[in-house]
């Protein structure tokens, strides 16, 4: 079955999916999408150093990606402007890996497949990775769910209610880059963030509680992947950016069921 | 003694943020923490639930107190859908006395199934209240907590400290920018800059200079305003309970 590369393709897809959008909740809530902008194009030096040493991509996004995590974790609060520095880092690791591949002969037009992703490449390890990414985001987040929710209403009240903000917030940065590393291949460095925030925000107007949203968000994220594959086969589009449409497609659409809704219970 | 900072010194960087820091509290104790904007009044809170990094002294708890805190504000995102009762079961560690007390403050209970969002100031704090009392705790830490109330509910929400305070016998130690307020609820008053200017009973911090340096020209009208509305504040409380 995996032989099949449209079976593989929408493997890997909807793994990603899956473990993009409880995270990009979190990334909605605590208003980290700079943050996740930051990492995935960070994690572009990642790429091409992994091109130029010849080790695998994922190790090589995954490691700069850690890395910018690690410095947020542990900057935070030490300086004023951390999204300032956040965009130093981030857009400098971009700016050098670009220049890493200019050096790479052949590279050059494989560097639009990690800045848009290049789904029906994905390879039998791949798919693996990523179901073990998937696996692996979504137990950190089952097991710490109510210490990073408590962590994002006020980390002094998590403090003390017993809980370490700084690891909370740790895990849920290392998550993020977990899931940079493995979207990569699906949708690329430039627009990994747009699968975890947009399902996350047309999940807003459906779930009552932060469960229910993450939910609905992972189903939305699903949904965006097959439909934005199919999309892509039929109107031969780019796979990356047609899942990504198909996310914002039914962003408008639940805005504006939600938005007339409203007006009919005024209304009434 | 519940709490004892000995000689706690925070500095961010190159900047000194509390220096020389001692005080005390003991159980069943009202303390109040005054000081203007900056003066590390936050800080020091912080170190004492433990999530600033402490440069040099001590903070000594009894062992196994227990502490409710009571935030300035909850950073709710309008994309976060979260209802009051929701946000009371987030890790906690409850016993049935502190539940008890917990319902008592809430009140009735029709606004728990609102959205955090949308509660109103004075529901806002009666549900922060709650959570800081579900263990039951020995000291509450109340940081700024009539923000955002206007006047009656402030002198509203310190009276039901004090009742707190006299039915559980729980110690709080809390910063508060109502100074008029602060004299007539507080047992002892810390006036903080950095340092400890001056600390001892509402009274002989009101009279002292380096109170009166610190908060300046509108000291008269402040003490002034606190003579005069303690006793208002009195008839008022008398009144509602006839």
């Amino acid at each position: 079955m995996l032989d099949d590369f449209m079976v593989r393709a929408t493997l890997a897809g909807i793994g990603v999916a899956i473990a993009a959008a409880p995270l990009g909740c979190f990334v909605v809530w605590r208003r980290m999408a700079y943050f996740g902008e930051a990492t995935a194009h960070a994690a572009l030096l990642g790429i091409s150093l992994s091109l130029m040493f010849e080790f695998s991509v994922f190790a090589g996004a995954l490691f700069v990606s850690l890395i910018m995590a690690t410095l947020v974790t542990f900057g935070q609060g030490r300086s004023l402007f951390l999204d300032t520095l956040l965009g130093v880092a981030g857009h400098t690791s971009m700016a050098a890996g670009l220049i890493i591949v200019s050096y790479i002969s052949g590279v050059r037009i494989e560097l639009m497949a990690y800045l848009i992703g290049d789904i029906l490449a994905v390879s039998k390890t791949d798919v693996l990775l990523i179901w073990l990414g998937l696996g692996a985001v979504l137990l950190l987040l089952f097991w710490r769910w109510s210490a990073l929710l408590l962590c994002t209403l006020n980390e002094d009240l998590a403090a003390a209610s017993g809980l370490n903000p700084k690891r909370e917030n740790f895990i849920l940065t290392i998550a993020l880059a977990v899931v940079v590393a493995v979207g990569i291949k699906v949708v690329g460095v430039l627009l990994i963030i747009a699968l975890l925030i947009i399902p996350a925000a047309s999940s807003r107007f459906l779930g009552s509680t932060p469960e229910k949203m993450a939910v609905f968000a992972s189903l939305i994220g699903v949904a965006s992947a097959i439909l934005g594959f199919n999309a892509s086969y039929v109107f031969d589009t780019p796979t990356g950016p047609s899942i990504v449409c198909v996310a914002s497609l039914i962003f408008l659409l639940t805005l504006t069921f939600s938005s007339l809704t409203q007006q009919f219970q005024r209304k009434n | 003694m519940l709490i004892e900072v000995q000689s706690l010194n925070i500095q961010y960087g190159n900047k000194k943020v509390l220096e020389n820091i001692n005080l005390t509290v003991s159980s069943g104790e009202i303390v109040t923490i005054v000081g203007p904007n900056g003066s590390g009044k936050t800080t020091l809170f912080k170190a004492i639930i433990g999530s600033a990094p402490i440069a040099s002294g001590k903070i000594i708890m009894s062992p196994s107190l227990k502490v409710g805190y009571v935030p300035q504000v909850l950073n709710v995102d309008l994309s976060l859908p979260l209802t009051a009762e929701r946000f009371l079961n987030l890790v906690t560690n409850r016993n049935d006395r502190g539940a008890l007390r917990a319902k008592q403050i809430l009140g009735s209970e029709d606004y728990l199934s609102t959205q955090i969002s949308n509660l109103s100031g004075g529901q806002l704090q009666r549900v922060l209240l709650a959570r800081a009392l579900l263990n039951d705790p020995d000291i509450l830490l109340l940081d700024e907590a009539t923000r955002g109330l206007d006047q009656p509910g402030s002198a509203a929400f310190y009276k039901k400290i004090e009742e707190l305070r006299e039915s559980s016998g729980c110690a709080v130690l809390m910063i508060s920018h109502d100074l008029h307020v602060v004299m007539s609820a507080s047992n002892r008053v810390i006036c903080l800059n950095g340092h400890i200017c001056c600390q001892g009973e509402p009274q002989s911090v009101a009279s002292s200079p380096e109170y009166r340096d610190l908060f300046g020209s509108n000291i008269d009208g402040t003490f002034a305003l606190y003579q005069h509305n303690q006793k208002e504040n009195k008839s008022r409380i008398n009144n509602s309970n006839a």
